[in-house]
């Protein structure tokens, strides 16, 4: 019964086939994502004919034709010739004025220590689960001012004549140093205000329901760089001569108030869409109305509106350049005050000023948008029902 | 107005003892309206300690309005309304002690979506009653433990099924303690499969004498635990009893209407 071969069985292991060309390799990824259907095709190679028509100038701009270095010192002239690219020695010459402006170089420690004390705070506020989280958020936001103030004004710690500091008027501040010292308090400041304020937009009470809408619809409706030209000229008109407060803070405060109101009508929209159940099912179990907002209502509501709310740190960010234009030297102020210094005079190295400043603002509002898309998907606690 | 609460029943149920001098809830003359819109008509009920009480009616009859006057998520305009020995008026002290011993479960459960299992059932004992976080947290695993998902205890809200979710929703108004507690159609947005599992713990929280008052139509239940049946429509209490008189001998053509679609 047995040792007799079948003919229909085979001895040895077919050859496997090839992968149908279809699915795999990189001939097949194009066919399938690039190149599936005629207009797909045309629009494939139309779209890699603009990033070659764009791509070649800019690299030539930015790398190939750019000057690099400087080894003479002649600064400007260096980039004085024809079908000149990026001027980069000029950035490397001005990088010092960029983040400090004109603060004085003996001193610059004093605004690297501001820094570095600001990030060490910064890191486990900004850190999910992290230790010292309390003791970190006390520091930063209630002695941290106090500090940073002193370090970069100087003068007598305390009054006691123990440590002292030269002083420095925030007429020297500038830079990148002035631009991060105004959106910080910006943000820090507007954030709670603009909490407020929502809360206040709702509130039962007349008197401060039609303040805060009196409030937020004033500063909405003015221009950001007309708040600016009223803080630094008209603001002096009004008040005693002598009790004459500084421009650089008079300029925070009007941003201070104008972030606040955008930023109430922000948490607005997230306390509106929180449903009358959390407030019930939270009274009914006893919780005061301050108790509520703040363990059940602002929790969701902010989580809610965390792209509505770091799109307004970014715009606030950003319109802080603004305050150029009342004379205060922030990045993009220094970034054109160097530009037209005469010793520069070259084609390029104004623009390429701007490219870096634009890069320096696109650097820290990309890493705003990351780390909101970060909190979101951290807090997301599963989906609703 | 009220019912003879001694009556007869109590002694098939033995577990289940009705105070006789003490009084859990008493609403007198009370009246409510929206605007113009007269919700609530000259509601009298007098609620003994231990009683277990069932609403039922039609949409819209103002059930829900009555038990959320009970621990003032609506405010009343007319009558009195006295909790526990506290008589419910603006005084917000007032409110705040009666919503310490009445607890409230919702239809649509509203547990807080931003916090897990465990935060939900502890966030009131730590802010309201000022109870030290594991004390709070023991004490909640108790009555996760009773309700049957201890093991969900980390878990967010969301992730739960409907069922689960409202005896949660239970178990975070006994971390309070209270000494009532207001059901309102606890089982209506749940899947049929589930309604079995809340309605258990609502029975086993009944026979431990919990005083409750429960709008439902789940009539099974009101067989099983209510010793009393309170039919309203229209804003107005039509007609109260016990539970086998209330459904085999109802006295209001409304009433016989109403059951006759409701047991079909
Ligand atoms: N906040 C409110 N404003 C105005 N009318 C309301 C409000 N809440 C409920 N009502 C009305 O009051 C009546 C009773 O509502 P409700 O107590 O929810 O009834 P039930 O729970 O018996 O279905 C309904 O006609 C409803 O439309
Ligand atoms: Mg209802």
């Amino acid at each position: 019964m047995s040792s007799s071969q079948s003919g229909y069985v085979r001895s040895t292991m077919a050859e496997a086939l090839p992968p149908p060309r279809s699915t795999t390799g990189v001939g097949a990824w194009m066919r399938a994502n690039l190149f599936s259907t005629p207009v797909n095709s045309v629009l494939t190679i139309a779209g890699a004919a603009l990033v070659i028509w764009l791509a070649v100038p800019l690299w030539n701009f930015l790398v190939a034709d750019a000057v690099w270095s400087d080894p003479e010192g002649i600064r400007g002239e260096a980039c004085r010739f024809d079908g000149v690219g990026a001027c980069w020695i000029f950035i490397q010459a001005r990088i010092k004025f960029f983040i400090y402006g004109f603060y004085p170089n003996a001193e610059l420690w004093r605004v690297n220590l501001m820094f570095a004390i600001g990030v060490v705070l910064l890191i486990p506020l900004l850190t999910p689960k992290a230790p010292f989280v309390r003791t970190a958020a006390v520091l930063f936001f209630i002695v941290y001012p106090f500090v940073a103030y002193f370090l970069m004004a100087g003068g007598d710690l305390l009054g006691l004549g123990v440590v002292e500091l030269r002083r420095v008027p925030t007429a020297e501040w500038g830079g990148l140093t002035l631009t991060l010292i105004i959106s910080l308090i910006g943000i820090i400041v507007s954030m709670p205000v603009g909490i407020l304020l929502a809360l206040g937009r709702r509130s039962e009470l007349p008197i401060v329901k039609t303040f805060c809408i009196a409030f937020i619809e004033l500063w909405r409706a003015v221009p950001l760089i007309t708040v600016l030209f009223m803080a630094s000229v008209m603001f002096p008109l009004f008040t005693p001569q002598g009790a004459d407060p500084d421009v650089l803070l008079r300029a925070i405060i009007g941003i201070c108030l104008f972030e606040s109101a955008y930023m109430a009508e922000v948490v607005r929209g997230g306390l509106q869409a929180m449903p009358r159940g959390q407030y019930e099912a939270s009274q009914a179990l006893g919780l005061s109305k301050v108790k509520t907002l703040g363990l059940v209502i602002l929790p969701q509501a902010l989580k809610h509106v965390i792209p509505g709310i770091v799109n307004t740190f970014i715009a606030l960010f950003k319109d802080t350049s603004l305050v150029s234009i009342i004379g205060i030297f922030d990045l993009l102020n220094t970034v054109r005050a160097a530009g037209s210094d005469m010793a520069w005079r070259s084609p390029t190295h104004a623009v390429t000023g701007y490219i870096f400043a634009g890069f320096v603002f696109w650097i820290f509002c990309f890493a705003m948008s990351r780390y909101s898309i970060f909190m979101e998907n951290r807090l997301h606690t599963g989906h609703k029902r | 107005m009220s019912v003879d609460t001694d009556n007869g029943l109590e002694t098939d149920r033995p577990k289940m003892t009705v105070s006789s001098t003490e009084v859990a809830v008493e609403i007198v003359g009370m009246n409510k309206w929206y605007g113009d819109f007269h919700v609530l008509r000259d509601i009298d009920l007098k609620v003994m300690s231990g009683e277990r009480i069932v609403i039922a009616g039609p949409s819209g009859s103002g059930k829900s309005t009555l038990i959320r006057c009970i621990n003032r998520l609506e405010e009343h305009q007319d009558g009195q309304i006295v909790v526990d020995g506290i008589e419910l008026t603006s005084d917000l002290k007032r409110i705040d002690e009666v919503r310490r011993e009445v607890g409230m479960v919702f239809q649509h459960f509203n547990l807080f979506p931003h916090l897990t299992i465990l935060q939900n059932l502890t966030l009131a004992p730590i802010w309201v009653r000022g109870t030290p976080k594991a004390e709070a947290e023991a004490e909640a695993m108790k009555y996760l433990e009773r309700v049957k998902i201890p093991e969900q205890a980390n878990k967010f809200p969301g992730q739960l099924s409907g069922g689960q979710q409202q005896r949660v929703a239970i178990a975070r108004s006994l971390c309070m303690n209270p000494k009532i507690m207001l059901f309102d159609e606890p089982t209506s947005a749940l899947d049929p499969e589930m309604i079995k599992e809340v309605l258990d713990v609502m029975v086993g929280l009944a026979e431990e004498g919990m005083t409750m008052l429960c709008v439902t139509h789940e009539m099974g239940f009101a067989r099983q635990v209510a010793n009393r049946v309170i039919f309203m429509d229209q804003g107005q209490i039509i007609e109260q009893n016990e539970p086998e008189e209330f459904f085999s001998n109802p006295q209001h053509e409304r009433t016989k209407l109403f059951l006759s679609q409701i047991l079909h």
